[in-house]
């Protein structure tokens, strides 16, 4: 990294694995990154919620609040992902009720005080940081459905040259015309649903142009991060949560909720 | 004119969390006139590329598709090749086929290959008519395109005595057989149903479509199970709207109207830009001869907006009976 170059780092959804955060942590201070942030969705799936806030408030992570977030605080019914098919929605429900009831009061409080965007210039380029899409919390920006003249449209009318989201739980990242950029930055929380027990998460580069009439050049990179994921399997185990969620954490395949997964990003995975 | 934001939806919400859903989908009386629907953003341009024409007749068609029917006619490619083409500026997000029985039309490989070049696409079909010299390029652009292409297959029951009163005879295994014409080919095709069974039934029928798709070799397949609209031939087969069944201002309150596909959709058609596929019989959801034109707001006094407003946004992939829409 060059003395000018500005470096940050992106975790999209915790989904209560604290483990994958420290470790995640950990290894973005070693790449010389300025600052580190959180795109929401704290809770969800793993054991111990309340194990996840300390570590971003130590670590100074700056954080947005997701749909788990807004819901979780708000005290709503679901997480308003949307699922209509009944066996993901008896998933859904069972690591929602178990989220609300772990998460503790201070932390409700902590996450209402949350924004639902944070716009941050990075070496002269505006990057616009978000949980689901700039427009709606919850939306769905897969890569085989969200087409680049749409990305354009959100860039243009968000006046962003970068947005970086989450939400979906699969990263990916696409160059829109005029330089600018979209990235999913993924998720700490369970693995992308490609066989492999690691978690993922952004480190984004700003390098100015040799041509100072030119624009910054702005790059994402994904990271995997390998943690202890059997010692987060233990603690799944002593809080009794579903063997399909451990299954996943161990296997790096999606067992649950999979109807939102388009054709495309389903066909990769298992179920 | 409804146009509220996320931040009023949720405020509103937050104000009446006391406001139980059973207040909300059924509501005592209509009070007050219908509201209207703004286009937030045109994310999905839906092309009814086969009009009203479709090889089958189903009982339960909200438009009264038939062979016969030429109230709405085929698309030509060169149209269809227009509108995608003013579509790339309005930052459209996907694209859906409809009709009719889009694969009627010998240009829907050539039509999806360009579509597939701007965005993702789906298409709508009975999945009767799936021949190779079709399928096979539809696929091959499938595969080399970076987005989905979702093939829809509309199956109304999980066995030949269930759908084939309601879709022809001989058609229920005829779509199976279009099912596994297309799992060969890689695709993982949605199989939509309407629900022309009792509610209740839901899980039995839902089980009974697993185990008879999953003796075609598709593990986990994907349904999505449909209210029916109660307007075309199936005020016929089962019964209209009644007159409570209508969409008040009041029962848009704290409603996120974005789920509604008028606030994100329009559909073209040979007879010009409609707000829905819906309600394309109906002369008032004729928006204009451009997408222009057809910005207007959508007023919500259809009876089938009713559907609509139960449960969201039932056309697209990802919406159906069983999600919660309050």
């Amino acid at each position: 990294m060059s003395a000018d170059s500005h470096r940050i780092a992106v975790f999209g959804g915790v989904y209560s694995n604290h483990l994958a955060l420290a470790a995640a942590i950990e290894d973005a201070q070693t790449r010389g990154v300025r600052d580190l942030y959180c795109l929401g969705d704290f809770g969800a799936f793993g054991p111990n919620p309340d194990k996840v806030f300390p570590l971003l408030v130590d670590a100074n992570v700056q954080a947005i609040r997701g749909n788990y977030d807004d819901s979780i605080a708000r005290g709503l019914d679901d997480c308003q992902c949307g699922y209509t098919d009944p066996r993901d929605n008896h998933f859904a429900r069972l690591s929602y009720q178990y989220t609300y009831q772990n998460t503790s009061e201070r932390w409700r409080r902590w996450m209402e005080t949350l924004p639902e965007s944070l716009r941050l210039e990075v070496g002269g380029v505006r990057v616009l940081l978000c949980h689901g899409s700039p427009r709606r919390m919850n939306e769905f920006l897969w890569e085989s459905t969200t087409s680049t003249q749409f990305l354009a449209h959100l860039a243009d009318a968000y006046e962003a040259d970068v947005i970086l989201g989450t939400h979906t739980g699969i990263h990916w990242k696409r160059r829109l015309p005029n330089g600018r950029l979209f990235a999913n930055v993924g998720v700490l929380g369970r693995p992308a649903n490609d066989g492999r027990p690691e978690v993922w998460y952004a480190v984004v580069d700003v390098l100015p142009s040799s041509d100072p009439m030119n624009r910054p050049l702005t790059s994402v990179e994904f990271v995997p991060v390998a943690y202890d994921h059997e010692r987060l399997v233990d603690e799944m185990r002593d809080e009794c949560l579903p063997d399909e969620f451990i299954e996943t954490i161990r296997s790096g395949w999606w067992t649950t909720c999979l109807e939102v997964l388009p054709s495309k990003e389903r066909a990769r995975g298992r179920f | 004119m409804w146009n509220l934001d996320l931040q009023q939806v949720r405020r509103c919400l937050a104000d009446r969390q006391s406001v139980s859903k059973s207040t909300l989908t059924r509501p005592n009386s209509v009070t007050g006139d219908s509201p209207y629907v703004s286009l937030d953003h045109l994310d999905t341009l839906w092309f009814q590329v086969t009009g009203t024409i479709c090889n089958l007749r189903c009982t339960h068609c909200f438009i009264s598709c038939s062979p016969d029917n030429h109230a709405f006619d085929f698309l030509p490619l060169i149209e269809v090749e227009a509108w995608l083409e003013k579509s790339s500026s309005w930052g459209v997000k996907e694209y859906y086929f409809t009709g009719g029985e889009p694969f009627m039309h010998v240009d829907l490989p050539r039509m999806l290959e360009m579509t597939l070049k701007l965005g993702p696409a789906s298409v709508l079909t009975n999945g009767t008519l799936l021949p190779n010299r079709m399928l096979d390029p539809i696929s091959d652009t499938a595969h080399a395109s970076p987005y989905s292409l979702e093939i829809r297959v509309s199956i109304d029951g999980p066995s030949p005595e269930t759908n084939d009163p309601i879709r022809g005879e001989g058609t229920f295994n005829r779509a199976m057989e279009g099912i596994r014409k297309l799992l060969d080919r890689g695709f993982l095709p949605i199989v939509t149903a309407t629900q022309v069974w009792a509610p209740e039934k839901d899980e039995e029928v839902r089980q009974a479509f697993v185990s008879r798709l999953q003796g075609l070799g598709y593990q986990n397949p994907r349904l999505k199970i449909l209210p029916s609209l109660r307007i075309g031939r199936e005020v016929l087969r089962e019964r209209g709207y009644t007159t409570s069944e209508r969409v008040n201002s009041e029962m848009m309150e704290g409603y996120e109207s974005n789920q509604l596909i008028c606030a994100s959709s329009r559909v073209v058609t040979s007879r010009g830009v409609y707000v829905c596929p819906i309600l394309i019989d109906d002369p008032d959801a004729r928006l204009g001869s451009t997408l222009e034109e057809a910005t207007t707001p959508f007023q919500l006094d259809k009876p089938a907006c009713y559907t609509c407003w139960l449960h969201g946004a039932i056309c697209s992939n990802y919406g159906g009976i069983g999600q919660d829409v309050s």
